[in-house]
C-alpha cells in the first residue's frame, strides 16, 4: 500500500470515528474509547475496542468456601490479616489516619493499609458518598480479590445522614455494593472504628463475611441499582 | 556426603532462613513500632499474612511473564541461598556449605540481579504505568548500588586472591583482627554504605514504600503471587546479609552466629532507616556515585599496587 493511499485510508477513518464519537455523547463513550478500525504501521486494518483492552466484560462467579476445619483454619487467618485499601472516599477518612498513630494503634490487631485494590481485602467507604465517587468505588471494589469485606463508616452510608437531601449523594450504600459491618455516628470515633474491625473479625471467623459471594449472586440487581444512578456509564459491566 | 543428604541439608538450611527471615521481618517492624511509641505488629503476623494471600479466592493474570516475574524473584532469593556458603563448619563439604564452588562469588552477584530483572519483566506485562516507573526507578537504583559493591568486592577478589566465597570466609577466621572489616577498611565501609541500598530500608525505600506511587513493581500482584514475592523477600533480606557477612564480617561457623550476625547486619540498614527520611531517586543515586564510589575506587586502587 502506497504512503497516499495510507493517508486516504487513515483519514477516512478518523472521520468515521469522529462520527462515532459525535454518537457516542448519548453513552458516554469517550472518542479514543470507541470500537473502531486502525491501519497498522504495515498496512493492515484491525478492529480495536480499547474498553476490553483495559477492562474484562467477564461476571463475577460465586466462590464457594470449603467448609470444614481448613476453610476455619483460612478464616482465622484472614481475620488476622485485614489489608484495608488507602481510598477516602468522603469526609469520614480523616477518622483513618489516627489510627496508625500510638494512640490507637490498628497493627496490633493486624490491621495493616494497603496502596492497590489488588492486594487489599476490605475497603472502609468513609461517609457521604457522592454518586461520581460510588463510580469509582464500584471499580475499585470488582478489582479487589474475593473474599473481600466492606466496612461503611458514619451514618450517611446509612440513610444519607446529614446529606439525605442531597442531589449528588447515595443514601443506602448497600443498594449499590454489599456492606458487611455498619459503624453508626456522624462522625464515629476511632474507637467506633476500631470496634468495627473487632465486629468483622468476629464475623469472618465465623464463615459469615461472605459478601462478595452475594455481590455475584445478586450481580444484575446490584447492576441495575448503580446504572439507575451512575448516569455516565462508559465502562464495561465487570472491571476486574 | 551423598548428594541426597546434602540436598536434605540444603532444604532445612532453606526453611531455617525463610522463617528466620519472617522473624526478623516482625522484629524489625517491632522495633520500628516501638521507636514511634506504637504496640506494632504481632511476631506472627508475616506468616498470617501469606497465609492469607495464598488463600484468596479469586487470582487475575495479565499473561506469561505475570506468573513469571514473583517465580524469578523467588529463583533470585534461592539462588542466593544455593551457591552461598551459610554456616562455615565442617570442612568445603560441610553440611552447610550448599553448593558453593571456586567462583561462586561472580554467580552471586548475577542472582542478587536476577530478581529485580525478573520482576523488570513481569511488572512491565502487568501493565500498570505506575509498577513501570517503579521498576524503573529499582533498576536505576540498583545500578547504581552495584557498582561500588562491585568494586569492593573485587577489592576482596584481589586481596584474597579468590573468587570464592569460602576461602574468602576461610581467611578471615582466626579472630576479628582478620575479618576485611580490619584488613581492607576501605573495601568494608564501601560494601557497609551500598549494602543500605542493596537491603533496601529507607532512606533508599522509594522503589517499594507503600506511601510512593503505589506500591511500585508489586502493585499488580496479588494472592499467591504476592505470597510467593514475600518468601522470596524474606529470604533474600537474609541471604543479602549474609553475603555482606561472609564478605566483611569473618563468616559464622555457627547457626546462632549466623543469627546475630545477619540480624546485626540488617538492624544496621533499619537504623539508618529510622534515622533518615526518604531520598527522591535522584538524590539516592547521587549518594551511591559519591561516598560509595569513592571508597571502593580507593579499595582497588589500595590493592592493585
Amino acid at each position: 500500500m502506497s504512503e497516499l493511499d495510507l493517508n486516504k485510508k487513515t483519514s477516512e477513518m478518523l472521520a468515521k470515528s469522529e462520527a462515532n464519537a459525535a454518537k457516542a455523547e448519548k453513552t458516554f463513550i469517550r472518542p479514543e474509547d470507541e470500537e473502531r478500525e486502525v491501519v497498522a504501521p504495515d498496512g493492515s486494518i484491525i478492529k480495536v475496542n480499547p474498553i476490553y483492552d483495559y477492562f474484562s466484560n467477564e461476571k463475577p462467579k460465586e466462590e464457594k468456601p470449603r467448609g470444614g476445619v481448613v476453610e476455619k483454619f483460612l478464616n482465622w487467618a484472614r481475620a488476622e490479616s485485614i489489608w484495608v485499601l488507602g481510598f477516602g472516599t468522603g469526609c469520614g477518612s480523616i477518622e483513618i489516619p489516627p489510627l496508625v498513630t500510638p494512640r490507637f494503634d490498628m497493627f496490633r490487631y493486624g490491621v495493616q493499609m494497603r496502596p492497590t485494590p489488588r492486594q487489599s481485602n476490605a475497603f472502609i467507604i468513609s461517609g457521604y458518598l457522592s454518586v461520581k465517587t460510588l463510580k469509582r468505588v464500584i471499580r475499585t471494589y470488582e478489582q479487589m480479590p474475593s473474599p473481600k469485606y466492606i466496612l461503611a463508616l458514619g451514618s450517611c452510608t446509612i440513610n444519607g445522614g446529614m446529606y439525605y437531601d442531597s442531589y449528588s449523594t447515595i443514601n443506602r450504600l448497600d443498594k449499590y455494593i454489599p456492606v458487611d459491618v455498619y459503624i453508626a455516628g456522624c462522625m464515629p470515633r476511632p474507637e467506633a472504628l476500631l470496634h468495627g474491625f473487632v465486629k468483622l473479625k468476629q464475623l469472618i471467623k465465623e464463615g459469615k463475611a461472605e459478601k462478595a459471594n452475594e455481590y455475584a449472586r445478586n450481580f444484575d440487581e446490584y447492576k441495575a441499582n448503580q446504572k439507575k444512578i451512575i448516569k455516565d456509564w462508559n465502562m464495561p459491566d465487570y472491571n476486574w | 556426603m551423598s548428594i541426597y543428604v546434602k540436598l536434605a541439608y540444603t532444604f532445612l538450611g532453606l526453611m531455617i532462613v525463610l522463617n528466620w527471615g519472617m522473624l526478623m521481618g516482625a522484629t524489625m517492624r517491632k522495633i520500628g513500632a516501638r521507636m514511634a511509641g506504637r504496640h506494632g505488629i504481632p511476631f506472627r503476623q508475616p506468616w498470617i499474612n501469606l497465609l492469607k494471600n495464598i488463600s484468596t479466592r479469586t487470582i487475575i493474570t495479565h499473561g506469561v511473564m505475570y506468573y513469571m516475574g514473583p517465580v524469578f524473584r523467588l529463583v533470585g532469593g534461592v539462588g542466593l541461598f544455593l551457591f552461598m556458603p551459610v554456616v562455615f563448619s565442617g570442612g568445603v563439604d560441610g553440611p552447610w556449605t550448599n553448593f558453593s564452588f571456586q567462583g561462586d562469588l561472580v554467580l552471586i552477584l548475577y542472582f542478587q540481579m536476577f530478581g529485580m530483572l525478573g520482576m523488570a519483566l513481569g511488572a512491565g506485562q502487568g501493565g500498570h504505568p505506575y509498577s513501570a516507573m517503579g521498576i524503573a526507578r529499582g533498576l536505576a537504583q540498583h545500578a547504581a548500588v552495584e557498582l561500588p559493591l562491585t568494586m569492593a568486592i573485587i577489592s576482596i577478589a584481589i586481596q584474597f586472591d579468590t573468587l570464592s566465597i569460602y576461602k574468602i570466609v576461610e581467611a578471615q577466621q582466626g579472630g576479628f583482627q582478620n575479618w576485611v572489616l580490619f584488613t581492607n577498611p576501605f573495601a568494608a565501609a564501601a560494601i557497609i554504605l551500598a549494602m543500605l541500598g542493596a537491603l533496601g530500608h529507607s532512606p533508599f525505600n522509594l522503589v517499594k514504600a507503600p506511601n510512593e506511587i503505589l506500591i511500585g513493581p508489586a502493585t499488580e500482584y496479588e494472592g499467591t503471587y504476592l505470597g510467593f514475592m514475600q518468601s522470596a523477600g524474606a529470604i533474600i533480606h537474609v541471604m543479602e546479609a549474609v553475603l555482606f557477612m561472609n564478605l566483611v564480617f569473618g563468616g559464622a561457623t555457627s547457626w546462632i552466629e549466623l543469627i546475630v550476625k545477619s540480624f546485626l547486619i540488617y538492624f544496621w540498614s533499619v537504623f539508618v532507616g529510622m534515622v533518615f527520611p526518604r531520598f527522591k531517586i535522584e538524590q539516592s543515586i547521587t549518594w551511591f556515585f559519591k561516598v560509595p564510589l569513592v571508597l571502593g575506587l580507593l579499595a582497588i586502587i589500595i590493592y592493585m599496587f
